[in-house]
């Protein structure tokens, strides 16, 4: 008999439904407004706290206070159906005539136990509508009009954590009570603070009325507070506050009024009532708005007491491919070095999607090799005919250790005349799931695709695909020439909808086979935030299906949108079988660059399956490690065997690979000289010169021609000899030194983000995108950030 | 190759310090599967986009509290998991009995995929197991959470986990045997 928990797992998989597209758009932009609406009241708070440092202890007493409160016991529930996750408010006075805007201390009510909820039904222990006005009686001495309902929740009755304004219901005034002692000694002073809270008007007059009155009570209020001792502890900084009423009984009391017409977009941070669109503020909002000041709403932290321990972490969906940085090998024990070339540049962006945004990148996202081969370099091209790419190797000082040398290896990839090009077929695959619902998502795709399809031949053909959400085909292929027909099925697409697993990449795939024909190139353009729910949902049937597609001649591209659930890693792993490569973008210049600037490259592959072995000569290198290319690692005898995949190089790429080598006799050679290993058989002399060789290493690289089975090898000794580092591999070599700061440093010494950015400015060439000086803005931001944590 | 799940620090931290960007990648980046989770508990798909949208209206206050110890996948399961018990215990308030697990939706998509027989079998797998068990399976049926995690997420051991899931496996099979009459 199966496991029935197996086949529970695999019913579940059946049956799980995809998320509604547009409930999850919708729910995503209002969770974002929530968020953005915290954060403009935390700036307003940073700018109340500098004002008045002594205000400072109060909230965070107050927030003890909310835990305490922040319980299954405490009910906010009004004499209506609803109640309201804001536990306590919080109005402080301001020192001069001013208002200031007031703090509201919100909590959501949801922390830990529960979750924003919608209308509940009210239960039957609640207290009944109208028995709200009891707890109100503070509220009438400044003349603000009182709400016409309120309510008082019994902090005992057993309801639920808080229920939602019922739909047109929303209560006027809230009135949180607990039994809840706030923590902290006990003698709570039995002086009750009184404030007020203002009725609900949109009236102009009755409203500067308001802010009159209100200014008066607070002048009130800070004359009361002010003679109270200094916060000695969080309880008497409760006390103080007068925000929560703490009453003779020792029972506290939070006023908290619901429903006012907020002058400006309020603050908010509590779970709303999920059928009041365009109600979002209210019910949540505090009265103080009113007062035209900008209300301060803050969250307790520590609301959840049972969610600290320690725990691996789970799985993530957006994931990066990389392996810990290689470490530096010993050359006599293990003196070849393999890997596959990467023409990918994905990296680069995200990183500099992460630096933009304010945040230095996780260290696992930096993939160095991918930061170096962003940047076009200006190696001596091949001839127009022969070997497709022509390898240049220089050998220099290492900017971040003098003792050891930085062995390059660069490789110009043919740049064809781009007027005898192939005929290409571009099958566009785009993900139109609802979460590619966002400007910098789908819009910016469209816009790309629409630069791109400027730079096609009249004879290219395009067809389209859309997968998830708007499914299917969506244009059938279409001559390049036809620009006005490619442009409108663009704008056709579309995100959201309830969200179709769709064949979606083996269409896009038949389609490119019905589309290619002898001579051309054929590839389709996977577009995608990273839902890869193209049809195959097992992602190792999903690379095996792409990788016998690559063995019919399709190429495939991955560009990547947006950073929600960027899936890099499953990016990298389907371009790499695909034939292709994974770019990043985060910008409609990085577009540009990729499918316009880098088109031909992008699109045209002239070298299939490039892999690299070097072989160190242990009589001059005594030790070597190669920068960056964790994840193309090949293992020794795969260089040889054709049936290994490797990377592919497009028209005029270039590709660059960086050696850290230590010379035989450096001070900076790591490992010691092991006791019981034999004598290397050739005495190392200082400089690493032996018997006339100068030889460092000797350079062997594969490649197929484009569509044939077996490869070409090309072989190069490297020399101590071989051309000095020039401005190219300088710049190269900076960025080397940049991924490894921003990924551990381990090897880069004192050297400092100055150094790197003082050796990519003073080698940034001509620089004719704007590129390098791109890079080096992004360095300066690093370091910042750097200095900053 | 590695996967590395090492961006949610990096987002909490951003979105913490306001960083409006991080925070919608960190929604974005965990709503498929919070929805997939709450679709689990409930067996309806409104349920689940319901429980999904309180979630998300909660998050960006909710996100001060998270401290960032536990795994952030962790703890949004917990808050998933309270919503859902709060919705559970309101429905049990509600005079209209509440619809066992998933039925509505299970007999829609049964009538979709004309895989009825499956999709029944899960119906009642699920109805057949107690609210505890149910929960416990939907947090660990699909395999990325670890049984430490789910204890985690429970406020349970792992012992308790291990049991629970022994346990919801001995109630399918007796269920299973039950209608083949073996």
């Amino acid at each position: 008999m199966t496991d029935p928990l197996d086949d529970l797992k695999r019913a579940f998989e059946d049956a799980t439904p995809e998320p509604d597209g547009e409930r999850r758009r919708v729910n995503l932009a209002r969770a974002q407004k929530l968020f953005d609406r915290a954060q403009d009241s935390e700036v307003e708070q940073r700018r109340a706290d500098d004002r008045a440092n002594t205000w400072a202890g109060i909230e965070q007493g107050l927030r003890h206070m909310l835990n305490a409160l922040n319980s299954r016991s405490v009910l906010a529930a009004a004499g209506v159906v609803a109640a309201v996750g804001l536990t306590a408010l919080l109005v402080t006075s301001t020192r001069n005539a001013t208002l200031r805007p007031p703090l509201i201390v919100a909590d959501t009510g949801v922390a830990p136990e529960s979750v924003a909820s919608p209308p509940g039904e009210p239960e039957a222990e609640r207290p009944a509508p109208g028995l709200g006005g009891e707890e109100r009686a503070d509220a009438g001495e400044s003349g603000s009009p009182a709400p016409p309902t309120g309510g008082v929740h019994d902090a005992r009755s057993p309801a639920p954590e808080h229920a939602m304004p019922a739909e047109g219901e929303a209560p006027e005034t809230v009135v949180v009570e607990s039994d809840l002692q706030p923590p902290g000694p006990a003698p709570v002073p039995n002086r009750e603070l009184d404030f007020h809270a203002p009725g609900a008007t949109a009236d102009a007059e009755s409203f500067s009325a308001t802010v009159a009155a209100l200014e008066r009570q607070r002048e009130a209020l800070r004359i009361q507070l002010e003679g109270l001792p200094e916060r000695s502890d969080d309880a008497s900084a409760v006390v103080r506050e007068g925000e929560v009423r703490v009453r003779a009984d020792g029972r506290v009391a939070v006023a908290y009024e619901a429903e006012a017409a907020p002058p400006r977009p309020a603050a908010v941070a509590a779970p709303l009532p999920p059928p009041v669109e365009g109600e979002l503020a209210r019910g949540f909002v505090s009265a103080w708005t009113v007062s035209g000041a900008d209300p301060v709403v803050r969250l307790p932290t520590g609301a959840c007491a049972t969610c600290d321990s320690q725990a691996p972490r789970a799985p993530n969906t957006e994931a990066f491919a990389n392996e810990d940085a290689s470490p530096v090998k010993v050359t006599s024990e293990e003196p070849v070095s393999t890997f596959s070339i990467d023409v990918d540049t994905a990296s680069y962006s995200v990183l500099r999607s992460s630096l933009t945004n304010g945040y230095l990148p996780v260290p696992e996202s930096v993939r160095i090799e991918e930061l170096i081969n962003y940047f076009p370099y200006g190696y001596p091209a091949p001839g127009e005919r022969g070997t497709p790419f022509r390898p240049t190797v220089s050998v220099s000082e290492t900017p971040w250790n003098p003792d050891t040398l930085l062995m390059h290896i660069g490789i110009q990839g043919r740049q064809p005349a781009t007027d005898d090009r192939p005929p290409l077929n571009l099958v566009f695959l785009v993900d139109t799931s609802g979460s590619m619902d966002v400007p910098n998502k789908l819009p910016l795709l469209v816009q790309s695709f629409r630069l791109m399809v400027g730079q096609l031949d009249p004879a290219d053909e395009v067809a389209i695909v859309a997968y998830a959400g708007s499914a299917g085909r969506v244009l059938d292929p279409t001559l390049a020439g036809e620009r006005g027909a490619i442009l409108s099925a663009l704008d056709r697409l579309h995100a959201g909808g309830s969200t179709a697993g769709a064949a979606g990449i083996q269409l896009a795939y038949r389609v490119a086979r019905d589309m290619a024909a002898e001579g051309e190139v054929t590839r389709v353009i996977l577009a995608t935030d990273g839902d890869f729910n193209v049809g195959i949902s097992d992602p190792d049937e999903l690379e095996g299906f792409i990788a016998r597609q690559r063995e019919g001649g399709v190429y495939l591209s991955v560009l990547g949108f947006g950073r929600g659930n960027l899936d890099d890693a499953t990016m990298q792993a389907l371009a790499q079988n695909g034939n292709g490569q994974a770019a990043y973008i985060d910008t409609l210049a990085e577009a540009q660059k990729v499918l316009v600037d880098q088109l031909v490259g992008t699109l045209f592959p002239i070298a299939d399956d490039v892999k690299i072995q070097v072989e160190f000569n242990p009589a001059s290198v005594a030790e070597y490690r190669l920068i960056g290319y964790e994840t193309r690692a090949l293992r020794r005898e795969d260089f040889n065997n054709d049936r290994v995949d490797a990377g592919e190089i497009g028209a005029g790429h270039s590709v660059t690979a960086i050696y850290e080598v230590t010379p035989v006799g450096s001070p900076a050679v790591l490992h010691d000289a092991l006791r019981y290993a034999g004598r290397p058989a050739d005495p190392p002399v200082a400089d690493g010169r032996r018997g006339g060789s100068r030889e460092l290493a000797f350079l062997r690289l594969r490649y197929k021609e484009p569509g044939e089975e077996s490869s070409e090898l090309i072989e190069l000794p490297i020399t101590r000899d071989a051309g000095g580092a020039d401005a190219e591999q300088r710049f190269a070599a900076a960025i080397a030194g940049f991924g490894q700061l921003l990924r551990d440093g381990v090897y880069t010494g004192d050297w400092t983000w100055s150094d790197a950015i003082a050796l990519a400015v003073a080698n940034a060439g001509d620089d004719r995108f704007g590129y390098r000086r791109e890079a080096v803005t992004l360095m300066r931001l690093a370091e910042s950030l750097a200095v900053a944590e | 190759m590695t996967s590395v799940p090492a961006r949610d620090e990096e987002l909490v931290r951003a979105a913490a310090t306001g960083s409006r960007e991080a925070f919608r990648e960190l929604l974005e980046l965990h709503y498929d599967r919070i929805f997939r989770f709450c679709f689990r508990l409930t067996g309806r798909r409104e349920e689940a986009e319901d429980l999904t949208q309180d979630i998300c209206v909660a998050l960006p206050a909710k996100l001060k509290s998270f401290r960032g110890r536990a795994s952030l996948t962790t703890w949004l399961y917990r808050v998933a998991m309270n919503a859902a018990h709060d919705r559970r215990r309101r429905a049990m308030s509600r005079t209209k009995a509440a619809e066992g697990w998933g039925e509505i939706e299970m007999s829609r998509l049964a009538e979709e995929t004309g895989r009825a027989a499956d999709l029944d079998w899960l119906r009642r797998s699920m109805a057949v197991l107690p609210d505890d068990l149910r929960d416990t399976v939907a947090l660990t049926i699909d395999g990325e959470m670890t049984h430490a995690e789910a204890a985690e997420v429970l406020g349970i051991s792992e012992g308790t986990v291990s049991w629970r899931l022994s346990e919801a496996r001995k109630r399918l099979r007796a269920m299973r045997q039950e209608e083949t009459g073996r």
